[in-house]
């Protein structure tokens, strides 16, 4: 299935794009997580929350959407 | 013609919306680069009372962004500097300072005497602080935080809706992100940012439209796009906080900026003992610091010098206005020593500190 992952401030710094659409055979947001690791291994120590389909989800969600994102948090003021 | 006629025309708010907006109690936490366009618009609006609290000074490179100070502010603390601004904005509403830190001691007390609560602060321990007090005290939180050119907005415990734990269940693991101003930002970032948090204050005391309750908005200013995540509500993460809410008050803040890199003030670092001051400027720089006993390590010497760090001691570091100085602690963390404080003051801010407490304990006498 082609799925888009959208990646925010400083993981968007790490794949080096906004988002990028892959094609992905697995099931949950685990398995797209160690995917993305493989391909970016600076991804591994950073922090960030998944959403699916714009909806923040647990890390071992199944994954259903065409749309995901990595949603790091921010401490700026 | 009254001076909230722009805002009594519209239907959606009329004289009855002023009058809401005219008995709101807002307190705002850090008067830096969201806090100022939060406190320009809310002090405009007209929101009767208007809490800021902030302990940090304007610094030249705050005027970048922090829209409500000047040249004339430079060295004052910013909660005065930016309550004297908005005084002058609007003279009809009570504008209340607090040059302090907010810390776990002080925030359910101040909490308390506030309707919503209003985060631009720059770390992740205080929005950590600000959520779980604004938990246990019940008040509604509006969020924003920046990186760059990218921002985050969502409204907290609002309407038993979710809380920052929800996105973010605990602080990050150190160093995995970075934590207070150093790295570089738009400066029209948070004039965006910090003015949609406004808006949401506003909407919320009005009853209008729609809160961003349960949503995060995620604004890029390079690409101009936004969007919008759903958060759900973990009832667990309260449980957690209002489990503790009796040792709340017991817990120490500890703010590690960026690379453990600890600012302190010439006040604080006098009332240790066993310090080794060190001067971290070019042999030629003035003025000297007087009064103290002072290790000369110019920074371009530092990495070839590292035998005259007295390892007994805690490090005391200081520079012209606090920039080198901080790369010194980081220069020296490289080769682990550590226990190193950067002092905020510059030299010549040491010597009147240092002397006036000279003046004061000799008029003690």
């Amino acid at each position: 299935m082609t799925i888009t992952i959208k990646y925010f401030g400083l993981i968007a710094e790490v794949t080096k794009q906004n988002e990028e659409t892959i094609d992905f055979s697995g099931q949950s947001a685990t398995e797209l997580l160690e995917y993305l690791f493989l391909k970016y291994p600076d991804l591994k120590n950073k922090d960030f929350q998944v959403a699916q389909n714009q909806e923040l989800v647990a890390n071992d969600a199944i994954i259903t959407g065409q749309e995901l994102a990595l949603l790091p948090p921010f401490a700026g003021g | 013609m009254s001076r909230y006629h722009r805002h009594i025309t519209l239907s959606e708010i009329g004289q009855q919306g002023q009058d809401k907006l005219s008995a709101a109690k807002v307190l705002v936490v850090g008067a830096g680069g969201l806090g100022c366009p939060i406190l320009q618009y809310l002090a405009a609006a007209g929101i009767g009372t208007l809490g800021i609290i902030d302990f940090d000074v304007v610094d030249i490179s705050n005027l970048q962004r922090q829209v409500l100070f000047g040249t004339s502010s430079l060295g004052q603390n910013k909660a005065k500097a930016a309550k004297k601004r908005l005084e002058d904005l609007n003279n009809e509403i009570i504008i209340k300072s607090y040059p302090e830190e907010l810390n776990y001691q002080n925030a359910i007390d101040l909490f308390e005497h506030y309707d919503i609560i209003v985060d631009g602060t720059d770390n992740f321990e205080t929005r950590y602080l600000v959520n779980d007090a604004c938990i246990i005290t019940n008040k509604p939180l509006v969020f924003g935080a920046i990186y760059k050119f990218e921002g985050q907005v969502s409204v907290f415990n609002y309407n038993n809706g979710p809380s920052y734990r929800c996105l973010f269940p605990n602080p990050p693991k150190k160093d995995s992100v970075p934590n207070c101003s150093e790295i570089g930002v738009l400066g029209v970032l948070p004039g965006i940012i910090g003015s949609m948090q406004a808006n949401e204050v506003l909407k919320m005391i009005l009853g209008i439209g729609y809160v961003l309750s349960g949503k995060l908005l995620c604004y890029n200013a390079l690409t101009s796009q936004t969007s919008v995540l759903s958060i759900r509500k973990i009832e667990d993460n309260f449980h957690k906080v209002l489990k503790n809410s009796l040792v709340f008050h017991k817990k120490p803040l500890n703010i590690n900026c960026d690379v453990d890199i600890i600012d302190i003030s010439i006040m604080d670092i006098l009332q240790k003992e066993n310090i080794q001051f060190i001067d971290v400027r070019e042999h030629h720089e003035q003025p000297k610091v007087d009064n103290l006993k002072i290790t000369y390590l110019p920074l371009s010497e530092l990495e070839n010098h590292l035998d005259k760090i007295n390892s007994g001691k805690e490090k005391a570091i200081f520079c012209q206005s606090g920039i080198r100085s901080k790369q010194a602690v980081s220069i020296l963390k490289k080769y682990n020593i550590t226990n190193c404080y950067s002092i905020k003051e510059g030299a010549s801010d040491i010597n009147k500190f240092i002397k006036e407490q000279h003046k004061t304990s000799f008029n003690v006498r």
